[in-house]
């Protein structure tokens, strides 16, 4: 059980920088969940916590201990790839006690943790079949398995969902949340699913080109994401972004179209700035089909023509024209709609976002 | 007749074609191994007939029992140069594939300065033909005093070997996945035990087969060796089949005996290995 805390962590590659001196400091037992876009510097950030990536700068502490120039060996971690990296050449038993193998351990403890290990993962009757006999899921299983049996200070999870197919990996989600639960360890977890890293993880980082963008609750990054590329990459569907210039309490987009300004913002914004309108498809929805219907503070009525629909049984995706581009739009209790039919739509401007264009940074005090 | 039986007929009549077809290919790369065993075994009359005689008249191991037999009664010192050809093989086999293993790690899984120019320098090496380099080995042996020593040859073949088991090695542990070694690092190895317990294990049937190649070259290798050994002491097989020839006469039966005592070994060797130069052991390692 550790803490980790990461201090102005650099990577270069020759000339070109990676990861940009980012600060992270991460809670024993926390579950984190480094998130962001391919090529965002998240894996290269998990390498070098694990030892497997030289640092270029900074420091990384791992229970309040400087790790940066011991080997992964030595930093009591374990970690589970993307690709699982069972050792083909040996059974689940041998793969799951390799590491007590090298560690020298006594036959019996072997025994024991292994057979612990495959307790909790259900890995009972497969101990004597190699990884080439197994299901993708199972060996997702032996690969977390080979982690638990280590018992570290920290689990690192490099993307390890991604090789599954959609059902399973949803079912296998669940498993890492119980076991998380179960073992009490610190983990960290990278994935480019903002799905799992919002059910999974206590905190959120969200990184993009070798910067931290924000540190926060999956709450925090969904409700009030820092900056556009957040509020963009957070939330399914993606939240509704369009540039808008402010002009006497208006927004006015640039095919001309305009929006009160939400009142949340009439103090940071002034005539002429450029901003970012962001919101979210559940904050805009068919009149009397939406989430916060009748409780809402700031609600905007507009009469918008519909270009799709996406039924999805509970709920439709409704996309509807405005500002010369789809919105997509949430609507919950959904009744039929022909596209190119003019509906009512509510606009919930309480839950508006707004982005300065130049920064992207917020504009919420 | 329905379109199905038709096209099954199609397809039986196809794969006996196909056996045919095969038959003859094999036949052809056989036939001259056969002729050499058959030869050994008939009278010198019969081995020059013209048409040739296909099916022996008489069968005998005379060839085999002469070769045995020491100096002055036909023979020729066998034992010793099937030592010195075990002796110059094994050694360089197992130099070249420790230099291979080395190299062919270090190409598929480190970054460095010129590292395809190297790589590229290796293969050329493999484009000048060994006996162009026969004369300017022999003056630089003869120089050196190694010329017809074992260590010569062992320097020779290990020069002539390395590039192709670096070539070879190099590309198995391209396909041992990079994340097998970290995870292993990750459960506690070192560098130098995570090769040993999971990169080596894995790319295992291609250091195999890289070695049996090694020890093919070698054992089967005429032209540098001819110029560079001459005494009983340094000759391999090869250079010892020339023993046969007398300056006007060719032993063809002598010649073809001792040639089957050279391809027993390494047919035997190839039988033996070639068990373990199954593939596919990576599978299940990552993914799919």
């Amino acid at each position: 059980m550790a803490t980790v805390s990461l201090k102005k962590l650099t990577k270069r590659y020759g000339n070109i920088e990676i990861v940009h001196g980012i600060d992270l400091d991460i809670t024993d037992r926390e579950f984190i969940a480094l998130v962001g876009p391919s090529g965002c510097g998240k894996s290269t950030t998990l390498r070098m916590i694990a030892g497997l990536e030289e640092i270029s700068a900074g420091s990384i502490e791992i229970g309040g201990r400087v790790v940066n120039d011991l080997p992964p060996r030595s930093r009591n971690i374990s970690m589970v790839f993307q690709s699982y990296a069972l050792y083909p050449h040996m059974t689940v038993r041998e793969n799951l006690g390799f590491s007590l193998k090298i560690a020298g351990a006594a036959k019996e403890d072997m025994d024991r943790r292994v057979a612990e290990a495959s307790a909790i993962l259900g890995l009972d009757t497969l101990l004597d079949r190699r990884p080439s006999q197994l299901s993708g899921g199972q060996r997702q299983r032996v690969a977390m398995g080979r982690a638990i049996v280590r018992d570290p200070d920290v689990f690192l999870f490099d993307e390890p969902l991604s090789n599954l197919d959609a059902k399973l990996r949803t079912q296998m989600r669940t498993e890492i949340k119980k076991l998380h639960a179960k073992v009490q360890s610190t983990v960290i977890y990278v994935t480019h699913d903002q799905v799992e890293a919002m059910t999974l993880a206590d905190r959120i980082v969200i990184m993009r080109d070798g910067y931290i963008e924000q540190v926060g609750t999956p709450d925090e990054v969904f409700r009030r994401p820092a900056t556009r590329f957040v509020a963009g990459f957070i939330g399914s569907p993606p939240m509704n972004l369009h540039e808008a210039t402010v002009d006497d309490g208006q927004l006015v987009f640039a095919s001309g179209a305009k929006l009160p300004l939400p009142g949340q913002f009439k103090a940071n914004v002034a005539a002429g700035d450029k901003v970012v309108f962001g919101l979210r498809p559940d904050d805009i929805y068919p009149t009397g089909h939406g989430i916060s219907s009748g409780g809402a503070a700031d609600v905007h009525q507009i009469e918008l023509p519909i270009t799709v629909t996406e039924p999805l049984g509970n709920e439709t995706l409704v996309f509807v024209e405005f500002n010369g581009s789809d919105w997509v739009s949430r609507m919950l209790n959904p009744r039929t709609l022909r596209s190119g039919e003019r509906v009512a739509m509510s606009l919930d401007l309480s839950q508006a976002h707004l982005f300065a264009t130049e920064t992207g940074k917020t504009l919420r005090s | 007749m329905d379109d199905n039986s038709s096209a099954r007929l199609k397809r039986r009549l196809l794969g006996v074609v196909y056996r045919i077809g095969l038959f003859l290919v094999m036949l052809t790369i056989c036939l001259p191994g056969l002729w050499i065993v058959l030869s050994s075994l008939r009278p010198t009359v019969e081995i020059m007939a013209k048409p040739p005689v296909w099916i022996p008249q008489e069968i005998s191991f005379d060839a085999y029992v002469a070769m045995f037999s020491g100096i002055g009664k036909g023979g020729i010192p066998v034992i010793e140069y099937f030592r010195n050809s075990l002796i110059i093989s094994v050694t360089s086999t197992a130099i070249a594939v420790a230099i291979g293993m080395a190299g062919g790690y270090a190409f598929a899984r480190y970054r460095f300065r010129g590292k395809s120019g190297v790589f590229l320098g290796l293969m050329l090496t493999r484009t000048v033909p060994g006996i162009a380099l026969s004369l300017p080995l022999f003056f630089l042996y003869v120089r050196l005093g190694i010329i017809d020593t074992h260590f010569g040859l062992i320097l020779a073949y290990v020069a002539l070997n390395v590039p192709f088991t670096i070539w070879l090695i190099d590309g198995f542990f391209h396909q041992v996945p990079k994340d097998l070694a970290e995870a292993a690092q990750i459960d506690g190895c070192t560098r130098w035990q995570a090769f040993w317990q999971v990169e080596f294990p894995l790319a295992g049937p291609g250091i195999a087969s890289a070695a049996i190649f090694a020890f093919l070259t070698c054992w089967n290798e005429f032209a540098l060796a001819s110029q560079l050994t001459r005494s009983v002491s340094a000759k391999t097989l090869p250079v010892g089949l020339l023993d046969y020839t007398a300056e006007f006469t060719i032993d063809w039966r002598g010649m073809c005996a001792l040639a089957v005592v050279m391809i027993i070994p390494a047919l035997t060797l190839t039988y033996i290995v070639q068990r373990h130069l199954v593939g596919g052991l990576t599978s299940g390692a990552v993914k799919g």
